[in-house]
């Protein structure tokens, strides 16, 4: 095995035992991605110089004797889209393609209160809208299964790091399905917590009511490692949970007997890939021998669901995005002759086609005379499809749906913006209603992964967890390797 | 519901965005695309529900009134195109 | 020509007195250096999230209770769409449907009609920053650079009725809104800086007409007197346009104080679209029955609790009492003399006489005036011991603008104690009768304006300090 197919756990231990040191281990990964990196482009930036200090100052704490936490000495990725104090923060974007951010997410701060390492900041689509990570000013990121198919986005970069062995760990955002799309194209483990489980503080908003940071890793015990670090409430996101954080690793029990698992039938229907939809129902079949119960339940206003989502995020998105404007850092025209024109100039100049595109739908379904029927529509739109979730939540303890209908696709497949959006029916209820999503691989087509989707009640994290882990130390589908992972047995 | 080119150049404007003339009639089309999407939403009978603002059930997320340590002013001025007099320059703000 | 009825409605907008920000923990001091008192959340830095300050809603509770207002227990806040360079996030933090205050009502009194001015909504806001321009004026300036410390501000915005019918009134329900506003301790209230902002709304109509005319906004408004004659001129500017068969046109409107004029601001001639929506980035505020209570309880006294009260307790005529009440550092003088003053009446006249004749001239405050409570109360009871007479009593308070020094000492310093000692006026009085026989005369023969005249030989001998009491008593039953 190479250094870069282990886990955080398994190298956690090997760090302990001294059998390995943070800065050999750190050293591996950026060599890994120096051998990969040319095909992957997983990365926007690299900080090798930070990275292997923080390994030193790990490796001396473990020659002294003292105690480290799971994270410690582990090399991680994050995402473009969370703050990082000095180093910069691109969000994929040509309009903040030069921004040094001058303070550290909540998450980083956690990150580095545990001494994790952090190689760098992974590719994105622009401002996090898109599903492909086609839309990155950086450029494109592949697929390490295919490096003709899409990573999924927007967290492409993050979840392709962990398929190409580029990083152990990583962190990305959702809003609609960012992580768990990505993950499930690249044969991870993805996790988006409950909303308010992590702050938000430091990533940098796309749509406020929907937008949640998590875990891409290599199975579900380091999903839950990485979930114990970054979750807990912070005093400068007002949406972020004043709740206890249980210890998730707790949550990882081989054992699903009389486990409720409902299976939403709209998830099931048109639409889906009927390869994808064997596997999922192969997973299925696995957890009733595993003891499961599972039952049938409706969520019958799916079908509202994309396009309820995307009035919403765009609308959200128009007012977070107006900040970039070209006075206090990002791109600026520099010949507009007024200050109105240099904000437009900028704008134009400094945002990729599908972040302008999005922006001037929000604009218009919050303008004067749309409003309510558009955005105020859309909100009680998600006010039924939050119901439908505590209905069905009244028969079963968790749900099972595929993480996406299809498998990774081919780039510059020419679709259509609507027909990309609709793929995302699967994952983006899941943050309308606020929920925890899982997704684990569970099969391949063609030799591409298949992810399943795992949604908890509000706060219930521990149920997925637990569900997945099982599920994951049953099968083995995170043991196959991408080609450009490793050996690939599939 | 349906845009013109006209609504969608005021849109532009209403975002501080251009959109060149080339490319106007593709942004209305698909604009208009979404917008006939949205239109299965009129058709969902939302009579009294309550539209969902806020995820979570929270209130009153509240601080004290404490003053802290914010920025140096090198860091604000840190990412700055322009700076003069220790402010942020911008072109004149009147055409 | 057409008679017309002038509208007026205000929207005042305060800043809070809070330590930090509104939504971020930077001081919210008034700073000359820019970009210092700011942080990655008033820089509207990618990522920086809200957080409400719970004396922003404390003082805007505080701020409701005083001008009758019912607070809301629902609040919550939204984003105000508009591209302004000033605008760190080009959103405003807002209310927009849910204001923390509705339905509240301010008291006024001019030329000595009551009238009830009613106030629609309160609700909490955040300040933007400043702009200061390269050349003289915006229009003239190349360029300009561009200070967020003022920057998420708390702002609370205070929204009347439009009820007011004349400048006078506008300005009355201006005054004691910004008393109440200073009672209350809630802002600072100062209108040339800034921490205290008045937009006017204007219309006329013809008189008895129900329907409300073209309203003019008129920005800019930074004194009383700003107030008064931006309305004036404006009124008599929107009479011009009809009475020469023209239409008006609902616009913002800015007031040039050097010019005296009120100019269009074409900029802001196409109505925004602010696209007001819920932020999701703050939570409600539930304000419940216990929190209101506290702070109705805490309340502090009101200016026109405050003149009730020194009417009752000191006797002074309403009209004193409503002056010494207009500001809170006059009333707190007022208050802090009479404790030691014998003659309350006596410490309004100076107050409303040469006390504010004086803070007018050197154009300063009370709470710049150098003469404390204690002396001025010390020089009250001089007068009325009948140490000094009125007339000496004024010559001291000019010596006691100069240095700061009790009355008493001066009195003595100066040699200006009042003679009472009857042998001495006795003295002057005999020696004025010898040197004035046709006035005395005349005072016999019934012309009792032969008096005044005597009297005033006698002060005139005594250079002021014989007491007049003493002198006119004792000259008549002379003379008798």
């Amino acid at each position: 095995m190479k250094l870069y197919e282990l886990t955080a756990h398994e190298l956690h231990d090997k760090l302990v035992s001294k059998e390995l040191s943070s800065v050999e281990l750190t050293n591996a990964l950026y060599e890994r991605i120096g051998e990969v990196e040319d095909k992957v482009n997983a990365y926007v930036t690299l900080d090798k110089e930070n990275a292997l200090a923080q390994a030193a100052k790990v490796d001396a704490k473990i020659a002294k004797g003292e105690s480290i936490s799971v994270l410690a000495g582990i090399p991680g990725g994050i995402k473009d889209n969370i703050s990082t104090k000095g180093l910069r923060t691109t969000c994929s974007s040509k309009m903040l393609g030069n921004f040094i951010p001058i303070y550290d997410a909540h998450v980083i701060e956690r990150l580095r209160a545990d001494e994790t390492i952090f190689l760098g900041k992974t590719n994105m689509d622009e401002f996090a809208m898109g599903s492909t990570t086609e839309s990155s000013y950086f450029g494109i990121t592949r697929n390490p299964w295919n490096l003709e198919r899409v990573p999924g986005g927007s967290s492409g970069g993050s979840a392709a790091a962990i398929a190409a062995g580029e990083a152990i760990w990583t962190l990305g955002s959702d809003t609609g399905g960012s992580i768990r799309q990505p993950a499930s194209f690249n044969g991870c483990v993805g996790i988006k917590p409950t909303y308010g489980r992590v702050s938000r503080y430091g990533c940098v908003a796309f749509a406020s009511s929907l937008d949640q940071i998590g875990p891409i890793t290599k199975d579900v015990t380091d999903a839950a490692i990485v979930l114990n670090s970054i979750c807990g409430k912070d005093e400068k996101d007002a949406t972020s949970l004043p709740v206890e954080v249980p210890d998730f690793t707790k949550a990882l029990v081989q054992d699903v007997k009389g486990l409720r698992i409902g299976l939403p039938k709209e998830y099931f229907g048109e639409g889906i890939d009927p390869r994808v939809k064997e596997q999922v129902e192969k997973a299925v079949k696995k957890y009733e021998e595993l003891g499961a119960e599972i039952v049938e339940v409706s969520l019958p206003h799916t079908e509202y669901a994309v396009i309820t989502y995307y009035i919403i995020a765009p609308a959200e998105a128009s007012a977070n995005l107006a900040r970039y404007d070209g006075v206090r850092y990002g791109y600026r025209n520099l010949e507009a002759k007024s200050a109105a024109e240099m904000v437009t100039l900028s704008r134009t100049e400094g945002f990729g086609a599908e972040v302008r595109r999005r922006i001037m739908l929000g604009t218009y379904v919050l303008s004067s005379g749309y409003y309510d029927a558009y955005y105020n529509k859309a909100m009680k739109v998600r006010t039924l499809i939050r119901r439908d979730f505590e209905e069905a939540f009244q028969k079963c303890d968790l749900l099972l749906t595929p993480t996406s209908p299809v498998v990774a696709y081919p780039i510059d497949g020419k679709m259509d913006p609507l027909s990309i959006y609709m793929l995302d029916v699967t994952t983006i209820p899941v943050n309308m209603a606020g929920l925890p999503g899982i997704s684990i691989p569970c099969g391949f087509v063609d030799g591409l992964p298949v992810g399943m989707q795992l949604v908890g009640k509000v706060l219930d994290e521990a149920t997925i967890l637990r569900a997945a882990y099982t599920f994951e130390q049953a099968t083995g589908y995170h043991k196959v390797f991408a080609p450009l992972g490793g050996k690939h047995n599939d | 519901m349906k845009v013109t080119t006209q609504d969608v150049k005021y849109i532009a404007q209403l975002s501080r965005l251009n959109v060149p003339e080339a490319d106007l009639l593709e942004a209305t089309e698909q604009f208009n695309q979404i917008l006939s999407y949205a239109d299965i939403l009129q058709k969902l009978d939302t009579t009294g529900i309550e539209p969902t603002p806020y995820v979570l059930p929270i209130t009153n997320a509240l601080r004290k009134d404490l003053v802290k340590e914010g920025a140096t002013h090198e860091e604000a001025l840190l990412n700055a195109p322009a700076v003069h007099n220790d402010g942020f320059k911008v072109p004149r703000v009147v055409e | 020509m057409t008679k017309y009825t002038t509208v007026i409605g205000l929207e005042v907008h305060a800043e809070l007195k809070t330590k930090s920000k509104a939504f971020c923990t930077c001081s919210a001091e008034f700073t000359n250096v820019p970009n210092t008192h700011v942080c990655p959340g008033c820089l509207g830095l990618p990522g920086t999230l809200p957080v409400l300050n719970k004396q922003v809603v404390e003082f805007a509770i505080r701020a409701g209770l005083a001008v009758n207002c019912e607070i809301q227990k629902y609040n919550k806040f939204d984003r105000k769409s508009y591209f302004y360079p000033d605008l760190c996030t080009n959103y405003q933090i807002s209310q927009l449907d849910k204001p923390i205050c509705l339905a509240g009502h301010i008291d006024i009194n001019v030329d000595g009609e009551e009238k009830r001015i009613g106030v629609t909504r309160i609700h909490m806001e955040q300040d933007a920053g400043k702009l200061v321009h390269s050349g003289a004026t915006i229009s003239t300036s190349d360029f300009s650079a561009v200070d967020y410390n003022r920057a998420g501000v708390a702002l609370i915005e205070i929204v009347s009725e439009p009820d007011m019918r004349s400048a006078e009134e506008a300005r009355a329900y201006m005054e004691n809104l910004k008393a109440i506003l200073e009672y209350t301790d809630v802002c600072d209230c100062k209108m040339q800086e800034g921490s205290l902002r008045c937009d006017a709304n204007v219309s006329i109509m013809p008189e008895g007409a129900t329907e409300f005319g073209t309203r003019v906004e008129i920005k800019n408004l930074n004194s009383f007197r700003a107030l008064v004659r931006a309305i004036e001129y404006e009124v008599e500017r929107q009479k011009e346009v009809l009475e020469e068969g023209g239409r008006l046109i609902q616009e913002t409107r800015t007031w040039d104080d050097a010019n005296g004029v009120t100019l269009s601001m074409r900029n802001k001639e196409t109505a925004e679209d602010y696209r007001y929506f819920p932020d999701a980035d703050l939570v409600p505020v539930i304000i419940d029955d216990a929190w209101i209570e506290r702070v109705r309880a805490e309340l502090p006294e009101l200016p026109a609790q405050r003149q009730a009260r020194l009417m009752e307790q000191h006797g002074l005529p309403k009209y004193d009492a409503s002056i010494i009440v207009s500001t809170k550092a006059m009333a707190e003088y007022f208050d802090e003399a009479v404790k030691t003053a014998k003659d309350a009446k006596g410490v309004s006249n100076w107050l409303l006489g040469d006390v504010s004749a004086y803070l007018n001239n050197e154009g300063i405050t009370i709470s710049e005036f150098k003469v404390t409570p204690a002396h001025l109360a010390e020089l009250v009871n001089l007068t009325k011991d009948g140490v000094l007479s009125s007339k000496l009593a004024k010559k001291v308070f000019t010596e006691m603008l100069k240095e700061d020094k009790a009355p008493g000492a001066l009195v003595k310093e100066l040699g200006l104690e009042q003679v009472s000692d009857e042998g001495a006026i006795m003295k002057l009085v005999e020696e004025t009768i010898a040197e004035n026989p046709q006035s005395v005369a005349d005072f016999k023969a019934g012309k009792d304006r032969a008096i005044g005249f005597l009297v005033g030989q006698i002060m005139k001998k005594s250079k002021g300090k014989a007491n007049p009491g003493m002198v006119q008593k004792m000259l008549k039953e002379k003379m008798q």
